[in-house]
């Protein structure tokens, strides 16, 4: 009665294994971890850092 | 069976999670981002003159390039390509490794164009930075 469940299951885990692999690129992320870098990079300072919140906001 | 059952939602539920927290950062904080950045940190005291004078700009991919020679004297410009060179290899790196520290090595090209986009929005004015296939200053 239940084994009815078991490929349900093993379909859905299989789904959300591609769903891994092709995962999204972070973009916001990204974009935080370059401001970071390039920060530190040209000893920009920290007002500089804030802009792209303010453009969050907007 | 029922364990069986329980045990298989739990490991859909834990890929499914894993997949959300790995797609909301990005690690940047590793010993090879680390050293590439303090490397390109102390190449920046060399360059910044040259971002300044013009002699060398920020371009569309993500690197730097010479694009008045003009403006450096003849006896540095063997200096200057030296620097630019470094320092493309230097941005190279970075952002390959990036993307293989995440596990994602095909990100690299949208890192890539990520960084490129920040270094030209950040850049100071009066420097010149590429923008639709030609130079302009900001």
């Amino acid at each position: 009665m239940k084994n009815v469940w078991i490929p349900v299951i093993f379909a859905a885990f299989a789904l959300s294994a591609c769903v891994t692999i092709n995962i999204y690129f972070p973009a916001a992320a990204a974009e935080k971890a370059a401001d970071k870098i390039i920060e530190e990079v040209w000893q920009t300072p920290k007002p500089a850092a804030n802009q792209p919140d303010v453009k969050e906001i907007k | 069976m029922n364990a069986v059952l329980k045990f298989l939602v739990a490991l859909v539920a834990l890929t499914a999670a894993l997949n959300v927290f790995a797609a909301a950062d990005l690690e940047v904080n590793t010993p090879g981002v680390n050293a590439i950045k303090q490397s390109m940190q102390a190449r920046h005291a060399q360059l910044a003159g040259h971002y300044t004078s013009g002699a060398v700009g920020l371009t569309a991919d993500g690197l730097i390039a010479l694009r008045d020679a003009g403006a450096v004297p003849l006896a540095q410009r063997q200096a200057v390509n030296a620097l630019v060179a470094a320092e493309n290899n230097d941005r190279n790196a970075l952002y390959a490794e990036i993307a293989n520290v995440n596990g994602h090595p095909e990100w690299q090209a949208e890192i890539r164009s990520t960084f490129a986009q920040r270094w030209i929005q950040r850049a100071q004015p009066g420097w010149w930075v590429q923008s639709g296939g030609g130079w302009k200053q900001k």
